[in-house]
């Protein structure tokens, strides 16, 4: 172990699961419910050894299904316990109603979601398919670069989500096996910190409230307000931007590094964008920061905050620009609308006087690699554009075997 | 044991009225039922999956429950509540509750014996302290009278509907009670809204329990069974008399009749009170169900008088 600048931190070389592991051993939830998918087992399975060694005072449900998963998360955060648990892929598929109602008995439970492709055909592989599917489900929504990010993300998304202008789940996306299964150098923070920053949970209802008897969940198809509370999940989600960035701040006083909305390189003079999200991040920043140093106008955002979509800030960061690549790693299937990240940036923009050219760069579909050969290619093809002003093909697929 | 009627009358109300229910329904038979045999001066939370029950009693802005109450989705109300212990477990041992609270689900037939059964049968052996009652009237009642895994052969639905090539539901449903029991755990019990000393004192014994207890009601409708809304007590009856619907408690492993039925009547005696079975009365073309719905009783009830050790 190596003590960094922080002397409150140590350095350490783990695997992405270890890393949230390690954030949920600090966190020490009343309750985690869980079930093991490839690529998120190991996070459950530490734990649950964390559990049986006593380093936490977790009560673990072995559930029989991430349905369940959901479903006793969502019971335990009803009954006022502070509320974790895991999954990937079909896992958050199978959970996709209790998502929604998740959101909608504004439960703040924190779930770790470790990115890996949808079936059919089956995959255990990265791509945001399985997450990206859950956008409009009323979570929060952080990505992680590395395992670093995957850990502190993990950390704040408690103090996001309990905290009273949001009341909202948070989902912390991590990359599977690029991030959840490739040792990494990071910083942890002293156990200490990190309960200190983390706080103590005390909810103003729980079913558990002997004095407070409540009604979780009840019905709202006769008289009416059910169109009210959804706007008010709406407007939690709005509230959640400030949240977020306060958070973020605060975790960078405690750990030396401060979080945003975002991420930038070079916006300050690039006549051209591309905006990634995950580990595809780090390729891309070493490949734009190489293309400046040879003079090219170039810059990245990575973006960390998919939901709240984080619009009114993008657009003024983007503003101007000549061209905007988005890189996706997950498809619509909407028939050449491009991917998610592509459709809502572009959506945002619509209303900037000075629109870039947009164009979309689907990639890693399964898994599959993304190359600095691709992110070159890419780059340049964005520069062609940024000076031509013709775009030959809206959405591209980087890296297809064509 | 609060098993007299002055006693039960004492009790406090937790399913208060003015909820939504029909006139002459069995569930809320079954729930007041049930909870008469909470023990004193616990605190409770009751969960719901969807269903009749959960949409007649908390009719948002109001609520019927006079405790904590969840409703989550449909087939979940086991593995909801298995987060809600697991909550109290852990708030407990930290010292942040001192109060003690009991478990009960109300779940309908197709909760419990469909779309709720994998929930279920996680919950029972995961082993968490709770009381899962399915109140059984015996189809989807809350969408419209739909067969489930519950509902009788020959029985009329609107998706086991009578017809050229039907006699109506060709299927003998599935015994719940027994798929509970093979889960070993402490309690299990069958029990009808018609007896209610039997199921008062069978809900005690699933409230006493350190585990999971299951107590399948049979609550009819009066809607979906097709019988006058004030004959609710009296079917009941014809079915334990009958022994379409035997009374019995497993304990421990144990099994045990616990109302005999000494002059078993013909099943039709049961079948002609309600209209979800007139069709095998009336017309010639479906009376070949008659006699397999009665051998089927006879089968189940000689089963489980081996079972219970009443006959060699």
């Amino acid at each position: 172990m190596v003590m960094s600048k922080n002397k409150l931190q140590k350095t350490v070389a783990v695997v992405g699961t270890d890393a949230v592991a390690e954030a949920m051993r600090q966190i020490n939830p009343d309750v985690v419910a869980a079930y093991p998918i490839t690529p998120q087992t190991a996070i459950v399975e530490t734990f649950a050894q964390m559990v049986a060694d006593g380093q936490v005072h977790t009560h673990y449900v072995p559930v029989e299904s991430e349905h369940s998963a959901m479903s006793a998360a969502i019971g335990a955060a009803a009954a006022g316990a502070r509320v974790m648990t895991a999954t990937a892929s079909q896992g958050l598929a199978l959970m996709w109603e209790l998502l929604y109602i998740a959101s909608g008995l504004r439960l703040p439970i924190i779930m770790p979601n470790v990115n890996r492709a949808l079936s059919a055909p089956i995959n255990i592989h990265c791509d945001h398919g399985d997450s990206m599917g859950a956008r409009d489900s009323g979570w929060i929504q952080l990505f992680s670069e590395n395992a670093q990010e995957a850990y502190d993300n993990t950390l704040q998304a408690v103090r996001i989500a309990e905290h009273k202008d949001v009341l909202l789940p948070v989902m912390v996306l991590l990359d599977g096996f690029i991030i959840s299964h490739a040792v990494d150098r990071m910083e942890l923070l002293d156990d200490a910190t990190a309960k200190q920053f983390v706080g103590t949970y005390k909810p103003d209802v729980s079913l558990l409230d002997a004095a407070r008897p409540v009604t979780y969940g009840a019905f709202d198809g006769l008289y009416g307000y059910y169109f009210e509370f959804k706007r008010q999940q709406e407007e939690a989600m709005r509230r959640a931007l400030e949240v977020i960035r306060e958070v973020g701040r605060e975790f960078g006083a405690i750990s030396g590094r401060p979080y945003g909305l975002f991420e930038s390189v070079g916006l300050e003079d690039a006549e051209f964008v591309i905006v990634a999200l995950g580990s595809a991040a780090g390729t891309i920043r070493s490949e734009v920061e190489c293309l400046r140093d040879n003079g090219m106008p170039i810059g990245m955002i990575k973006l960390r905050v998919f939901r709240p979509f984080p619009a009114a800030e993008l657009v003024a960061a983007l503003a101007g620009k000549k061209a905007v690549a988005v890189f996706d790693r997950s498809d619509t299937f909407a028939g050449n609308m491009g991917g998610p990240v592509f459709i809502e940036l572009r959506s945002a923009l619509y209303e900037t006087a000075e629109k870039p050219i947009m164009v979309n760069y689907i990639y890693g579909l399964g898994g599959r690699d993304l190359s600095v050969d691709l992110v070159n290619k890419a780059c340049n093809e964005l520069a062609w554009i940024a000076q031509s002003g013709q775009v030959k093909q809206r959405v591209n697929y980087l890296g297809l075997k064509e | 044991m609060a098993t007299s009627i002055r006693e039960m009358s004492k009790k406090p109300e937790i399913l208060t009225g003015g909820h939504r229910l029909c006139a002459g329904c069995g569930a809320s038979i079954a729930v007041r039922q049930v909870l008469m045999g909470a023990p004193d001066g616990v605190h409770l939370v009751v969960a719901n999956p969807t269903g009749c029950l959960e949409v007649s009693t908390t009719i948002y802005p109001y609520t019927s429950w006079n405790c904590s109450y969840i409703h989550c989705a449909f087939e979940n109300a086991a593995s909801t509540m298995s987060g809600v212990e697991a909550a109290f477990k852990s708030l407990q041992r930290q010292g942040k509750i001192k109060e003690d609270f009991r478990f009960v689900v109300f779940g309908g037939d197709g909760g419990t014996y469909d779309i709720g059964f994998q929930a279920l049968s996680g919950a029972l052996e995961r082993g968490h302290r709770m009381v899962y009652v399915c109140y059984n009237n015996e189809a989807y009642m809350n969408t419209g009278i739909q067969r489930s895994g519950a509902t009788v052969l020959g029985t009329w639905t609107t998706t086991s509907p009578y017809g050229e090539n039907s006699f109506g539901k060709t299927q003998n449903r599935k015994d719940m009670t027994a798929i509970a029991a093979a889960h070993n755990i402490p309690y299990v019990a069958q029990a009808s809204i018609s007896h209610w000393r039997d199921l008062v004192r069978k809900a005690e014994k699933a409230f006493a329990v350190d585990g999971p207890s299951f107590i399948n009601v049979l609550s009819p409708c009066h809607r979906g069974w097709r019988y006058p809304m004030e004959q609710t007590v009296e079917v009941a009856k014809l079915a334990v008399q009958t022994c379409i619907w035997p009374l019995y408690e497993v304990e421990d492993g144990k099994w045990h009749i616990t109302v005999k039925v000494r002059d078993k009547k013909p099943v039709e005696e049961y079948l002609k009170t309600q209209g979800r079975f007139a069709h095998l009365l009336k017309e010639k073309k479906y009376a070949e169900a008659l006699p397999l719905i009665q051998e089927y009783v006879d089968q189940e009830w000689e089963k489980l008088r081996f079972l219970s050790g009443e006959q060699e």
